[in-house]
């Protein structure tokens, strides 16, 4: 490759990315997301969703889960990276870790009436969403999932009066008795 | 054992728990408390500054020639803004350094308070780790974790901001006590089986190279000690980056000089064509590889680091050992000890005349004059003349640099102190007012370019005020050198911006600050005015004016990989040395 004068090499390459999941275990404290935000930011990595919730409070822990793209050297890089800020306990990628379990959870808002109103009803039992809220005119379905499936709930939905969705992205677990910090 | 004392109070009790015994500041609004605990002490020692940045650098300085915490007090606001580019410095060159930084009260932050900025936000990035303190009760853990954290595993900046009322709170305060942090626990020992799988693959190897960094430097000088041990019992050859000279002597016949953009022929081409390499505490960074994917194509890769995130970062390696480099290369000695298979005898011979006759093409060589002084001269006559005494030496970024560590030769770790990952200009001269202050009867020397000291020429006054006999050594071209050298080489030599119009007069600027001012222009004067300036007690600024047209060879051309370096025209022809010169650009 020739490149114009530049004081750095320019890379074009392309390289296949994979998408993984990577579950954070970090002490809940002010900041702590900024830092891993900020990380991701900083060096150009991706985030296709994130979610962040406390989940045991007696030891301040919060658990981050990121879904993100890139080159193998890019994911392990990530890791790495995140594993090296100081308030973080533990990354791992549930990816790698073999069978884990993902799920999103959505709120979908409908608004039709006549036909339209009775299939919406309709698909949304095939999928087993909830009605979580009703008025004459419209619904609002929740619905848990993996993220394929709430898309295509979602698409569906469209052309029956789809008003808005909200989604919290996407949380995995590993199966079997093993926990993460072990 | 507990004891009540003002948040303030706690700062001084904490950094003289910690052994801290200077400290680089400027005082402001949000810090008073703390200086005015300061001024009824005595156990730490203030030195003013005269800008936030070259606080943050002074303490660089002392940090790399101490290998202690560097530490540093600046205000809100601008003071904390200002010492950003010191702390990123910090950071890409992995120095322990714990900077307090003042804050508005905590009631006042996030309404614009006078002198507020978000400083843990905007130095998150910045740092490997940073603190805001909004209770009594967690100031003096945190303080000791800041000097725990920045010191150890990949050292780094940590800021500790503290609002106001903080300082002036009561609590009560700990003395530092071993405590194992919950999540921050750096790996200091390598796996054993993978550094046996080392040694045999350096035992195998027919064309080794040691390739070691900034790493062996920051793990102590017992790491230093063992790598030569290490170097010397195997035979290898080895070179260095520019963060890792002095780990090893330059004096020694297994130095193949610094490699990298401008590094030796040598160096390079023996990184190129090696079947092992093996690199202990270095990054692969961009200055070092070249193009990446040309980057020692047929080598296996050992990477010795303490941080797992350099590992893969910039290159594929085919051995990763995450640990300090002390203690990875004790293993590494006990084990090439402890078994008796020798390298192969007769491949280490045709690798070392290989290399000879790549050192045989004399890359460092310049064209003499006896007109003009060339900077390489310039710093080979410093280097002559100073390497008798007990020396330091920092430098500013640039040609200068580049030359001062092909030219001048580290025998010993912690003697050399340059930006080398954020390329400071500017770095030089509060540095080397740090290195004085922690080494105050030895000679220390900024390598300068003029128009890099004049981004911290008022730190001359800090060097006034302490008494602390600098001496920078300006190779004045009026160019940005470096600049100069890119626009010539690659922009159709239009040099844009690069000369330096309305340069002060450096003799008489010298004086202003009460220092001394030498001026040198001639190749004949050279050895006369560099001996008045070390014989002079004081602060001196060299002037010396220097071949405005040289430019710093060899050189690796961007984009290209170690085989297609660019020599000067004073090296030797082709002919005389290598293989594959097709490769070779001249």
């Amino acid at each position: 490759m020739m490149q114009p004068g530049s004081a750095y090499f320019l890379d074009d390459a392309k390289k296949s990315s994979e998408t993984h999941t990577l579950c954070v275990l970090v002490d809940n404290e002010p900041g702590v997301l900024a830092r891993v935000i900020g990380l991701f930011s900083g060096r150009g990595y991706n985030i296709d969703s994130l979610t962040v919730s406390e989940t045991e409070h007696q030891k301040h822990l919060s658990r981050i889960t990121i879904v993100t793209r890139g080159t193998p050297m890019v994911i392990e890089q990530i890791k790495n990276q995140l594993d090296r800020l100081v308030p973080v306990h533990r990354v791992v990628d549930m990816t790698v870790l073999g069978p884990a379990i993902e799920r999103e959870l959505a709120m979908v808002k409908v608004r039709g009436k006549g036909e339209h109103r009775v299939e919406a009803l309709r698909l949304g039992d095939a999928f087993r969403a909830r009605v979580i809220d009703a008025t004459i005119e419209s619904f609002v379905f929740e619905i848990t999932g993996n993220s394929s499936k709430i898309d295509q709930f979602v698409e569906l939905m469209l052309p029956l009066g789809l008003i808005e969705v909200s989604r919290t992205g996407i949380v995995a677990i590993s199966r079997g008795p093993e926990g993460m910090e072990s | 054992m507990a004891k009540d004392m003002t948040g303030a109070e706690m700062v001084i009790e904490a950094l003289a728990d910690q052994g801290v015994e200077h400290i680089f500041g400027y005082p402001g609004g949000a810090v008073l408390p703390i200086y005015d605990a300061l001024f009824q002490q005595d156990k730490i020692r203030h030195i003013l500054v005269r800008h936030e940045q070259g606080a943050v650098h002074a303490a660089e300085g002392y940090a790399r020639s101490t290998g202690k915490v560097g530490c540093v007090l600046v205000t809100s606001g601008p003071g904390a803004t200002n010492a950003v580019t010191g702390l990123t410095d910090a950071l890409m060159d992995s120095i322990p350094i714990v900077c307090i930084t003042g804050q508005v009260p905590t009631h006042l932050i996030g309404n614009d308070a006078f002198q507020e900025c978000d400083t843990v936000g905007i130095t998150r990035p910045c740092t490997k780790h940073n603190y805001l303190v909004k209770n009594i009760a967690d100031l003096p853990s945190v303080l000791h974790e800041a000097f725990y954290v920045a010191s150890s595993g990949r050292p780094g900046p940590v800021v500790v901001d503290i609002p106001k009322d903080i300082q002036f709170a009561t609590g009560s305060y700990f003395k530092p006590k071993e405590f194992p942090h919950k999540g921050y626990k750096p790996k200091i020992k390598g796996d054993l089986d993978k550094i046996k799988q080392a040694v045999e693959l350096m035992r195998t190897a027919k064309r080794p190279v040691f390739y070691t960094g900034g790493g062996v430097i920051n793990s102590g000088r017992e790491a230093s000690q063992l790598l030569r041990e290490l170097v010397k019992l195997t035979g290898f050859p080895i070179t260095s980056t520019l963060l890792g000279l002095g780990a090893f002597p330059a004096a020694d016949p297994q130095w193949l000089g610094m490699l990298g953009m401008h590094g030796t022929y040598e160096a390079n081409l023996a990184m190129h064509d090696c079947d092992v390499m093996i690199c202990i505490g270095a990054r692969f960074d961009d200055r070092i590889t070249g193009r990446v994917d040309a980057f020692s194509p047929g080598s296996k890769k050992i990477h010795v680091d303490i941080d797992p995130s350099s590992i893969n970062k910039n290159v594929h390696v085919d051995l990763p050992i995450v640990g300090d480099c002390a203690h990875v290369l004790e293993d590494m000695v006990r084990l090439w000890r402890t078994t008796s298979a020798q390298p192969d005898k007769k491949a280490m011979k045709a690798w070392w005349e290989q290399i000879d006759r790549w050192r045989g093409r004399k890359s460092l060589a310049y064209r003499h004059s006896n007109e003009l002084i060339k900077p390489q001269y310039a710093i080979q006559r410093l280097y002559e003349l100073t390497k008798d005494r007990d020396t330091y030496i920092t430098t500013e970024v640039g040609q200068h640099q580049m030359w001062a560590a092909q030219f001048y030769r580290f025998e010993e770790p912690n003697r050399w102190m340059t930006s080398g990952g954020l390329g400071t200009m500017g770095y030089g001269l509060p540095a080397s007012v740090g290195v004085q202050l922690a080494h105050p009867k030895s000679l220390v020397i900024d390598i300068a370019g003029e128009a890099s000291v004049l981004m911290t020429m008022q730190e001359m006054s800090t060097a006034v005020q302490y008494r602390l006999p600098i001496k920078i050594f300006i190779i004045n071209n009026q160019y940005m050198g470096m600049v100069r050298q890119w626009q010539e080489l690659l922009h159709g030599g239009r040099y844009s911006e690069s000369y330096t119009e309305a340069l002060p007069d450096f003799v008489k600027l010298a004086e202003a600050y009460h220092a001394v001012g030498i001026r040198c222009e001639k190749p004949g004067d050279l050895d006369h005015a560099i001996r008045e300036m070390i014989d002079v007690p004081k602060p001196v600024i060299f002037d010396c004016v220097v071949d405005r047209a040289e430019n710093c060879f060899p050189m690796i051309p961007s984009g290209r990989a170690h085989n297609e370096m660019i020599l000067g025209d004073a090296a030797e022809s082709i002919e005389s040395a290598v293989t594959d010169a097709g490769k070779v650009m001249v």
